[in-house]
């Protein structure tokens, strides 16, 4: 069975300059597509990616990245919306490159569909009440 | 035929009939005008947008010893708050910004904090720090103090918006290729999107068009509260075209309005944020319009397919205040996610927030059927096309 998921990875100091990516191509045959990637001053290392490929390499690619120490999360986790800020104007609708958020037929409330989000941060400056987070 | 003593008279006793502007279409569509306007007696209406044209004026009361706060400078939480009255009384705008916020310095700017997000902390209970220089004078001699203020404490808090409610507004696009950031939000290069702001067929001023009841004095839904109408708003421009059924095809009326901001909530007093442009105040505002001819219901059976509003370039037209629109487009079309603007398919969006409109018309249509809120005669009308006022420019001249 084939699966597409996009995870964010951070890679400590230690494993920054591994070619622990070209593992994953070459003994699990994931197809990558980098959406992010980012050093930060401290030389920690945060990889967004879209992984895809078989069922059983994938999970097999995911055990190898977490054996080498690389964390992993969800990237639906990463992206959240402050309920309690949003006012459902729709601002954010345009602005958004996946079109992860829609209005709900009727009532027109704006929905926010994180497994389309690719954490691209377009949507957080651009948002009146600022109701996006992201935490990295 | 019903007068607003005979609807109060109802409100009072628990039978009055009050619908909200969305759902008085199809009642009336079912019903018909004269049998609807039999038994309808107020029609609410709602909106929720940013309105950058609001403040509010407080009184903190008196220190000891005391400080001239008029002729100096005040801030609340880094925001500057003009001081130019009396010694304790300062107003503060939803646009204001503490003096070293970066501004555009860094293009598009963030204006995470300014006056609007000072007026909905204060507004929700929290502590506020005034800080506050002045000259000192023989009666009031301080020269400075630094402290907390709180909503409670105050003598008064008064929100009082020059210009709110805008009676239709523009479609903004952007013809240039480069990404602008404007008060009617990101505008993606090469008509990359399409932004609108108001709440089309709910909006209060596009249900009542030509200010057959609402006018000075009118009691209205404000900030969560109650609050009047005090004037006209600012850039008030009743004689632009209008369609058949009385509805302005650009932006016309506005209201300038007033309440007591103790009363208010935090939750329709937005303090929001426009990258690139600015802070500002998303300000929730409803106005009930009672049903006093079947004239004046017919108004209120406006919906999104009669409303049309210009489509403006943002990039070029509207900086340089050229005349210039890209056609015309309804509300019903922008609602349906996308328009066709130069043989193109834009996709749309909204700044002001449909959902909450809807919850600000129910609210109102609650408080009325229970009593809570009466309706005013207005103490006079609004200007109308009648009254030849007209959008003026700023013309610039040589100083000699």
């Amino acid at each position: 069975m084939a699966v597409s998921k996009r995870v964010v990875l951070r890679f400590s100091r230690r494993l920054v300059e591994r070619p622990i990516i070209y593992r994953l191509v070459k003994d699990y045959d994931l197809e990558f597509n980098i959406l992010k990637a980012q050093i930060t001053p401290e030389r920690e290392g945060l990889l967004i990616l879209e992984l895809k490929g078989n069922q059983k390499e994938y999970d097999k690619g995911i055990e190898f990245l977490l054996k080498t120490g690389v964390e992993i999360q969800a990237l639906s986790q990463d992206v959240t919306r402050n309920e309690t800020k949003c006012t459902s104007c729709g601002a954010c609708i345009t602005v958004c490159p996946t079109g992860a958020f829609s209005l709900e037929e009727g009532t027109r409330l704006v929905l926010f569909d994180n497994e389309k989000c690719i954490a691209c941060g377009a949507c957080i400056p651009a948002c009146p009440p600022r109701a996006m987070e992201v935490h990295f | 035929m019903k007068t607003i003593a005979e609807i109060n008279e109802k409100i009072r006793q628990g039978q009055a009939v009050v619908v909200t502007a969305e759902e008085i279409i199809d009642i009336v569509k079912e019903k018909g005008l004269q049998k609807a306007a039999r038994e309808v007696d107020v029609v609410t209406t709602g909106t929720f947008g940013p309105m950058c044209s609001s403040g509010a004026y407080i009184n903190t009361g008196h220190a000891k010893p005391r400080i001239k706060f008029g002729g100096g400078r005040t801030y609340l939480n880094d925001i500057p708050a003009y001081a130019g009255f009396a010694a304790v009384d300062i107003y503060i705008g939803c646009t204001a910004l503490p003096d070293d916020d970066p501004r555009n310095r860094t293009h598009p700017g963030e204006f995470k904090y300014g006056g609007g997000h000072v007026i909905e902390e204060l507004v929700g209970g929290k502590d506020i720090r005034l800080v506050a220089t002045a000259y000192g004078t023989d009666c009031y001699p301080r020269k400075k103090i630094e402290t907390l203020i709180n909503i409670k404490g105050l003598n008064e808090a008064v929100l009082f918006n020059p210009r709110n409610a805008y009676q239709n507004y523009n479609v903004a696009v952007n013809l240039s290729s480069k990404t602008i950031y404007t008060y009617m939000g990101v505008l993606k290069p090469n008509l990359g999107n399409a932004n609108f702001c108001s709440a089309g067929q709910l909006s209060p001023l596009l249900n009542d068009p030509l200010y057959k009841t609402i006018g000075i004095g009118t009691r209205i839904f404000l900030g969560g509260g109650t609050g009047y109408i005090a004037w006209q708003g600012t850039q008030h421009n009743p004689g632009v075209p209008r369609t058949e059924g009385g509805v302005p095809r650009k932006p016309a009326g506005t209201l300038a309005v007033i309440g007591d901001l103790k009363q208010m909530k935090a939750e329709w007093l937005r303090g929001v944020s426009m990258q690139g442009y600015g802070a500002t105040l998303a300000v929730g505002l409803g106005i009930p319009i009672p049903v006093l001819s079947e004239e004046i219901l017919k108004y209120t059976t406006v919906t999104d397919a009669d409303i049309v509003a210009p489509i403006v370039d943002y990039s070029e037209t509207y900086p340089n205040r050229l005349p210039d629109t890209l056609g015309e487009v309804s509300y019903a079309q922008l609602k349906t996610g996308h328009i066709e603007v130069k043989g193109k398919k834009v996709p749309t969006a909204s700044l002001s927030s449909y959902p909450r409109a809807v919850i600000i018309a129910q609210t109102l249509k609650k408080w009325i059927q229970q009593g809570d809120f009466t309706l005013t005669e207005a103490v006079a009308p609004l200007p109308g096309a009648e009254s030849g006022i007209t959008f003026k420019n700023l013309e610039e001249r040589k100083i000699e």
